[in-house]
């Protein structure tokens, strides 16, 4: 059977191959350990639909703007075969929240080391997907995993082929989380191109309710590793999560995440989404909206540097009646960065009473920086209310004036409005621990020159 | 303190200012009248450094405290203590009025040598001067004019003079769109910063705000020129007469 899963016939140049074959030749290692039944077979369905899909290149619509090529002509190392690190000093205080439950993975594994204590509610759990898939969770892991994800990309289906640890998070029916959870992501500097499979999983039950972060951070500059996520996303009846995913893959680092979530009648997601860095990201998030009066609101933040790609890519379903989607992305450009934005949005015939707003606003800071703003409205129900807007553009200059003649000079006017900018959304974030910590870190990021 | 002599500026290959001449002395309170589109808010913005006109350099000519105003940068000109209230202010979303105010008072004060105020002791003289000009305390954390009544933008321009006390202040059409009570606390505003070392200039079409702010001189702006200069008797006759009367005698000597 092993051998039908080696690439025949892809179509792509053969320079890619070695590629593969690095990423072939680690599943071979990880398929010699130990797992259940259902977990092999689960990747081996991951296995076998990347060994029949191409890598993702610009030819393809969904990645006209997005030009993987230096991810996908990188030769990596999967963290099977490689000896773990430890964080030997790194301080992880800058990505931990006070009050809050921090648990800390290092190169797609759990460490239970320089996590706290994870002490939830009766028959909630929060912690590894790898102590879960083995431990009292694994009926729930087995019900949940790969339920909700998609035949995406060569990428997702890779993720699923080498499914080890990530994030995973069950809140049992009308459970309400205490205290919200943050999961802290953290790649370690190596001389190798690794990459790390993270697999996240957090289930609501009906009317649970909990509020969650992902906050990803390189040690060093971000050296070479690649971060290759999925997340699948269950929110049960009447449920809501509260979910903020932080990144910064440093200036060199590379990330592919895609996000997968399922809603349930009257459910709702507040997802808060702020890029830092790094030098592709991409954060694909696709949200199903499949029971009436479900709600997603979906908040982006992206803030590039110099020269990093940021590509934000929404797929939203409104598959059912009554359901609210609001999608509000916001990017600032510096450098010679670019962003990408898509904004797809999916009505089907049914789903009458569909109320959706999209905004995608970038501010621009430098005369080299690129922005590609995509809204896509794909709508088959007649009752619906659909919008959508972009702005691209530099500060305004009737503003910039306003502060000159106050006395603030350009550079600081620019770095004041860039700041109100972005803050604006931070200020939406509905935690104040973390909300002051985003906020504190858009400060220091555009360091408007003023006492606070 | 100000001294103007045959400021030219045009916007777009087009000349609005033909010949400006006029001076403000220390104390002093000017009025500025004319018909739309005379040419007032090119006046006012051409003082404040505004870069999308281009003033004639060769011809114009405007001192400010000593130093050659046309040669700063509008930063530098606010620093040196112009200050002009804009005829329609602009919305700032994102930034909060304390925290903009803040910021242009320490530009001000480093630019004078002085130590930069801190929030808390910033907030404490903040919530004084609005007290003064009765706005609610509350709009010191609102974002500066967004979402403002006409007459709330205005009344936020006065609480700009009153922290950032300038030594010149220019004020476009400030009692436009304002009821009889927003008049009457702008113009009190007004008249307690009147002090002996500080002038201002009332661009204004209505000489009401000229029956609370009593002004020294009285200019009539027409078609980019200054065509008849007087006391506070001016603005009654305009008042009473109307433009037409300076039209009518302005361009019956001009060629058609
Ligand atoms: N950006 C611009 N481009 C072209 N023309 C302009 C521009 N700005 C102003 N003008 C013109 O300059 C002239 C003077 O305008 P200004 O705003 O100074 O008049 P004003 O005296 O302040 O009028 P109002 O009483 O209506 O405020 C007008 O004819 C106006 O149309
Ligand atoms: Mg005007």
């Amino acid at each position: 059977m092993r051998g039908q899963a080696v690439p025949t016939t892809t179509t792509e140049a053969p320079v890619f191959d070695l590629t593969r074959e690095h990423f072939l030749r680690d599943m071979r290692r990880l398929a010699e350990t130990p797992a259940p039944v259902w977990l092999k077979k689960l990747r081996m369905d991951g296995e076998t639909l990347f060994a029949g899909t191409a890598f993702p290149h610009t030819k393809m619509e969904e990645w006209r703007e997005t030009n993987l090529a230096p991810l996908v002509e990188t030769p990596y190392y999967s963290m099977t075969g490689l000896p773990r690190h430890t964080l030997a000093g790194f301080d992880t205080a800058p990505c931990r929240v006070d009050g809050w439950i921090n648990l800390v993975f290092v190169d797609g594994f759990f460490d239970a080391a320089v996590s706290d204590a994870s002490l939830l509610p009766y028959g909630a759990h929060a912690g590894s997907l790898a102590q879960a898939m083995t431990g009292p969770a694994e009926k729930i892991v087995q019900k949940h995993l790969g339920s909700c994800l998609g035949k995406r990309s060569a990428y997702t289906a890779l993720n699923t082929a080498f499914i080890q640890d990530g994030p995973f998070l069950y809140v049992p029916q009308g459970v309400e989380l205490d205290r919200p959870v943050n999961f802290i992501c953290i790649a370690t500097e190596r001389q190798e191109n690794v990459a790390a499979h993270y697999r996240g999983l957090f289930v609501l039950d009906a009317m649970a309710r909990a509020t969650v972060a992902v906050t990803c951070i390189s040690m060093g500059a971000g050296g070479n590793h690649f971060d290759n996520v999925v997340e699948e996303v269950v929110i049960g009846d009447g449920a809501a999560l509260t979910r903020c995913e932080i990144i910064d893959a440093g200036a060199t680092g590379r990330r592919l995440c895609t996000t997968e979530t399922r809603q349930g009648r009257d459910s709702r997601l507040e997802s808060f989404s702020i890029t830092l860095g790094g030098a592709i990201v991409r954060n694909q998030l696709c949200v199903m909206l499949d029971g009436p009066g479900a709600e997603a609101h979906l908040n982006g933040l992206y803030l590039n540097a110099e020269a990093g790609l940021v590509d934000n890519n929404l797929h939203l379903t409104h598959a059912a009646t009554n359901c609210t989607s609001r999608i509000a992305y916001k990017g600032v450009l510096d450098g010679t960065s670019r962003s990408v934005f898509t904004g797809r949005v999916l009505v089907v015939p049914h789903a009458q009473k569909t109320d959706s707003v999209q905004l995608n606003n970038n501010l621009i800071l430098s005369d080299t920086a690129r922005v590609e703003t995509r809204p896509q409205l794909e709508i088959y129900a007649d009752d619906v209310k659909c919008t959508h807007g972009a702005t691209v553009g530099p500060p305004p200059p009737e503003i910039v004036f306003y502060f000159r003649s106050r006395g603030v000079d350009e550079k600081t006017a620019r770095g004041m409005l860039t700041y109100g900018f972005a803050e604006d959304l931070a200020g939406r974030i509905p935690d104040p621990a973390l909300r002051q910590k985003v906020d504190g870190i858009i400060y220091r990021r555009f360091s408007p020159g003023i006492n606070g | 303190m100000l001294e103007i002599s045959n400021l030219h500026a045009s916007i777009a290959g087009k000349e609005i200012l033909k010949g400006i001449n006029f001076s403000v002395k220390e104390g002093e309170v000017h009025a500025i009248m004319g018909p739309n589109g005379s040419g007032k808010s090119t006046l006012a913005q051409v003082l404040a450094g505004h870069e999308a006109y281009d003033v004639d350099l060769e011809k114009s000519r405007v001192t400010f405290l000593g130093q050659d105003l046309l040669d700063l940068p509008a930063e530098e000109r606010a620093r040196l203590g112009l200050f002009l209230a804009f005829q329609y202010p602009v919305e700032i979303p994102g930034i909060s009025n304390s925290y903009f105010l803040q910021a242009a008072m320490n530009e001000i004060r480093k630019s004078r040598g002085l130590d930069e105020l801190d929030a808390m002791d910033f907030d404490e003289l903040l919530q004084e001067k609005m007290k003064m000009v009765e706005i609610d305390p509350g709009f010191a954390s609102r974002a500066v004019n967004a979402g403002f009544s006409g007459g709330e933008k205005k009344r936020n321009e006065i609480l700009q003079l009153a922290v950032l006390e300038p030594r010149l202040a220019i004020l476009d059409e400030t009692d436009s769109g304002l009821d009889i009570d927003a008049l009457r606390i702008v113009s009190e505003g007004v008249n307690r910063l009147r002090s002996p070392n500080r002038a201002f200039i009332l661009v204004t079409h209505y000489q009401r705000l000229l029956d609370y702010i009593v002004p020294d001189f009285v200019h009539v702006l027409y078609k980019g020129r200054i065509v008849k200069s007087g006391g506070r008797e001016l603005a009654l006759e305009l008042e009473e007469k109307g433009y037409d009367w300076i039209r009518t005698e302005e361009d019956a000597g001009a060629p058609v």
